[in-house]
């Protein structure tokens, strides 16, 4: 049955991205609808009361680098975001001792000085070198990546705008960067420090999400992704949203819309219909269809180009590239609700920590180990953990003295060497507890509910082929103008009127909104309006 | 040297960073922690306590109090009813501002002023005559400001058996707490849902104490200034010999302000009978277009002979010039300095924007133009807005919003200009601020 309202645009999924991309469409004037296939909007930037009381940021758990320029120009603070901060870490050791990173820096110093007062003093230098190198990178976040095999003017002077931007550096950052591009993050590390635990937790924000061990090369370059927010100085987005991630996308969502965007959720697309070559409508899986006069899929690569249209609208190079993007997941999440805050042995208490992050990294090896395992389809059974309290955060995450407890989890593999997800989820579950276990020794005794998630819980939750949770894994050969594929990474993709805005997009995962808006300025452009 | 307040057992005992101001002669806590800004949004957030003891404060009982608060202020006392708390202004014979503070009516004849300076004599003078009896309760009151959207569910747990729900934006309730009076008002100076509490000092400290273990589990955190300059220039509140001089301090005419020129303009009743400086108001309201419902044809002759023969009295003693004829022409506005400049200026030094994370009091310029119109006199990066924001005096002829001037900003000690917007105050303005809690 075909639906009587046309609009300007259609966007697919209303993860953050799509929603971010239909607010900026729908404020230019364009008569904007978003389907999203489940009853809640927010993709993976979701909240949930899995159990009652406790609100779970059920998949993804911290605002990485949310534009700023975004938040202005949707009005996100009128619309109810808030971003709290998330300042410090603290790795707890096995044999009792901490490391300690957070704002106050001479408590930072005095804490790694404990280990060495070397990488105490090379802590701050490596902040500021750091800093350079965000700084060399953010210019590439906030640009359409041109294409470098392309002579037409446009591509060659942006890539003229690029190399210039990059000769501005200086010699000695052009070096450091060159490492950043080719090095492990561990060996990138060990340049500065000596620290073994302070080394490997570090080199944990090279891995987050990604397919990759501390000893992978390539992933030191994933280390800068945590220094983008240092260069937005006091205006930084990172921390932790109000009401969960979901509060990101509640946020986005009111705005759009305000801006006139329609938004309909439990709206699950079948496909993209088209004619000759030309994307003109959506057919709904309730057999209903839509038509607009261009489609945006904020879903993956896989979906965007496999599932949703016919590939023999495709150049056969894109559907060969597209179906070799890897989009396995790495990582899982064990969500708890919690009694009361339990309490590290290291530093027991309800201190200003616990409203930090707490990274279970105590050596290079213990990651690399528990990667070991993965890459032969199994998950870590001491694995890396990011924990978080999003209730000492955001008290209205748990009732009054109760907790969530939000853990990241790596590895656990997609693709399991032996048995299935369903059957090994909850030994996956049991290893993650029992490991938090040994440095909370009364975690378990507190545990109200636990959720546990694994890359195909991902996937057959919120779609994300492979449970990838950047839709596509971040590694170098999938950044740029790679992203998702050579000479498709304009947001625009071989049929007319039908765009891609989401992660598996430039400049990537992670609570951005960039190529959300990104794509939403390609997009006005081929329509002759200008994103004010 | 200042001296410690009632609640300094408390305050010293979590002020780890031993940062500590000057306020009114008390030792009061800048931040409390290594970051402000977890203070900040835990008003914005949750809840923050704050010590706000040092605030001057008088009690006026007697026949004639709302007689002599309604000859002080410029806000209609005689309106305003028994559990009523008004925000109001005070001016000279000349109709400049001398301070601002809250005025909370505790019964027919009996009210309790807050003031930022001290203000005993101003009473004094301006009730003589009067059948009032004036007290200087200063450091008989603590008081404690409970602030943030959880501050109610807080407040509330605290004291079962008070009706907190009803209790509306600016209006006040009498309870207790340890058998002890305490007086709650829902006011405060963070633009949010917020009370202030007001006790005896030798029960002040327990009241922290159960207010801090009642909030551990709604994330209440000590609130120190660092944070509330910050949430208060959010909120478009002003603050006394930063936003504006006091009449008395100002050395110059042109320190002075009128409340029409720090936009306090809504608190002066020009209907009501003499009040101190009303003249002065009348004449500048119709010179602004400020007057919309009367005109004042004749004084009627005031009932209150005091009133007239204190005329000259009560000009204010300072008075540093004649008082001219001078034409009201500044008015207070909110300002958004445009982030993509600060980003293009900042830029062209290769930095990314240097821009103020705790609140600056150090006045810059305002142009429009290559004139000079005015002064930018507060001024911070609002951490929930992700804007630099502003409070400023400038010219009426630029004040209306949407104006486009030009803030000065320092760029590698090379001065430059970026340009900003007016802008509506508050900046930020939840609906909790004034909402009952309870839906």
């Amino acid at each position: 049955m075909a639906n009587s309202t046309s609009y300007d645009a259609i966007v697919i999924g209303g993860g953050h991205n799509g929603l971010v991309n239909a607010a900026y469409l729908a404020r230019a004037g364009l008569k904007t609808l978003v389907l999203e296939q489940r009853h809640v909007l927010g993709g993976a930037t979701v909240s949930e009361e899995i159990y009652p009381g406790f609100k779970f940021s059920v998949f993804s758990y911290v605002v990485s680098l949310m534009r700023p320029e975004i938040i202005r120009e949707l009005e996100l603070v009128r619309h109810g975001l808030a971003i709290l901060p998330l300042e410090s870490t603290i790795t707890p050791l096995p044999d009792g001792r901490y490391i300690y990173r957070g704002p106050d820096s001479a408590a930072t110093f005095r804490n790694i000085s404990q280990f060495s007062t070397r990488d105490a003093e090379a802590y701050r230098e490596y902040s500021y070198a750091m800093y350079h190198m965000a700084k060399a990178v953010k210019y590439i976040l906030s640009i359409r990546p041109p294409d470098p095999t392309s002579f037409d003017p446009r591509e060659l002077l942006a890539l003229l705008k690029l190399g210039k931007h990059f000769l501005s550096l200086g010699e000695e950052n052009i070096y450091t960067l060159a490492k950043l591009m080719t090095m492990s993050s561990a060996d990138f590390l060990e340049e500065w420090f000596e620290t073994d635990p302070l080394i490997a937790t570090l080199s944990a924000s090279g891995i987050i999400g990604t397919f990759l061990g501390p000893r992978s090369p390539g992933s030191a370059y994933v280390l800068l992704h945590h220094y983008m927010g240092e260069i937005d100085g006091v205006f930084r987005a990172w921390g932790f949203a109000r009401g969960g991630t979901g509060g990101v996308a509640e946020a986005i969502a009111s705005s759009a819309r305000a801006l006139g965007a329609e938004l309909r959720t439990e709206a699950r697309v079948a496909h993209v219909i088209t004619r000759n070559g030309r994307a003109v409508g959506v057919a709904l899986e309730n057999g209903d269809e839509i038509y607009a006069k261009r489609i945006i899929s904020s879903l993956d690569p896989k979906l965007t180009f496999l599932k949703l249209v016919d590939q023999n609208e495709l150049p056969s190079d894109l559907v060969d590239r597209v179906g070799k993007f890897d989009s396995y997941g790495s990582s899982g999440k064990v969500n708890l609700a919690l009694d009361a805050m339990p309490e590290l042995s290291c530093l027991p208490g309800y201190g200003e920590h616990m409203r930090g992050a707490i990274s279970i990294s105590p050596s290079v090896n213990y990651i690399e180990r528990a990667y070991d395992e993965a890459k032969y389809g199994r998950f870590a059974k001491k694995p890396y953990v990011d924990i978080i309290f999003p209730s000492a955060i955001d008290p209205g995450m748990a009732p009054p003295g109760k907790h969530v407890m939000s853990c990241f989890v790596q590895y656990a593999p997609y693709q399991l060497a032996e048995g299935d997800w369903n059957s090994q989820r909850e030994a996956f579950g049991d290893a993650v507890v029992d490991t938090l276990s040994e440095y909370m020794p009364n975690l378990k005794q507190l545990i109200l509910h636990r959720q546990v998630l694994s890359p195909w819980d991902i996937e057959q939750t919120i779609g994300l082929s492979g449970g990838n949770i950047f839709q596509g894994e971040l590694s170098l050969s999938q950044l740029f103008f790679l992203r998702p594929a050579p000479g498709y990474a304009q947001y625009r993709t071989p049929i007319a009127n039908y765009y891609q805005c989401g992660s598996g997009t430039h400049p990537g995962g992670g609570i951005t909104g960039a190529p959300g808006r990104l794509a939403a300025i390609e997009i006005l452009k081929d329509a002759g309006k200008v994103l004010q | 040297m200042p001296i410690p307040s009632p609640l300094y057992s408390r305050t010293a005992a979590l002020c780890t960073s031993q940062e500590w101001r000057d306020w009114s002669g008390y030792f009061s806590a800048i931040t409390y922690g290594p970051s402000y800004e977890v203070e900040y949004y835990a008003v914005r957030n949750a809840a923050g306590l704050m010590d706000a003891s040092p605030l001057y404060k008088y009690e006026i009982l007697g026949a004639d109090a709302e007689r002599l608060l309604d000859r002080m202020v410029t806000r209609n006392v005689a309106k305003s009813r028994v559990g009523q708390v008004l925000y109001t202004p005070w001016c000279d014979e000349d109709g400049k501002v001398i301070d601002d503070g809250t005025l909370a009516r505790l019964g027919p004849q009996h009210f309790r002023l807050t003031a930022a300076d001290p203000s005993l004599r101003w009473l004094q003078d301006v009730g003589y005559g009067l059948d009032v009896e004036l007290r200087d309760v200063s450091t008989e009151l603590a008081a404690l400001a409970l602030q943030g959207p959880n501050s109610y569910a807080i407040l509330q747990s605290l004291l079962p058996k008070t009706k907190l729900g009803g209790l509306r934006y600016y209006n006040l309730l009498q309870t207790e707490f340890n058998r002890a009076p305490l007086t709650i008002t829902r006011t405060g100076y963070t633009g949010d849902l917020g009370y202030e509490l007001w006790i005896a000092p030798e029960h002040a400290p327990a009241l922290w104490d159960s207010i801090m273990e009642t909030g551990a589990g709604y994330g209440i955190l000590p609130l120190g200034l660092a944070a509330l300059d910050i949430l208060r220039v959010e909120a478009g509140l002003l603050l006394i010999e930063v936003d504006y001089s006091s009449t008395l301090h100002a050395r110059i005419t042109e320190q002075q302000s009128s409340p029409y020129e720090i936009g306090l303009g809504w608190a002066v009743d020009l209907d009501k009978a003499d009040f101190i400086g009303k003249q002065a108001l009348q004449q500048e309201a119709s010179l602004r277009g400020e007057l919309h419902a009367v005109q004042p044809t004749k004084q009627p002759p005031s009932q209150n002979s005091e009133a007239q023969s204190d005329r000259g009295l009560l000009r204010s003693r300072y008075s540093v010039a004649h008082p001219s004829q001078r034409q009201s022409g500044r008015s207070l506005v909110g300002l958004e300095v445009n982030w993509y400049d600060l980003e293009r200026l900042f830029g062209e030094a290769n930095l990314p924007p240097q821009v103020a994370g705790r609140a600056s009091r150090t006045a810059v310029p305002v142009y429009a133009g290559e004139e000079h119109v005015g002064q930018a006199t507060s001024m911070v990066f609002s951490p929930i807005l992700k804007k630099y924001i502003a409070l400023a005096t400038v010219r009426s002829e630029h004040a209306a919003l949407g104006s486009q001037l030009e803030f000065e900003i320092t760029v590698e000690y090379v001065r430059k200009r970026a340009n900003a917007t007016v802008t509506k105050i508050p900046f930020y303005n939840p609906a909790q601020k004034r909402a009952l809690p309870n839906g």
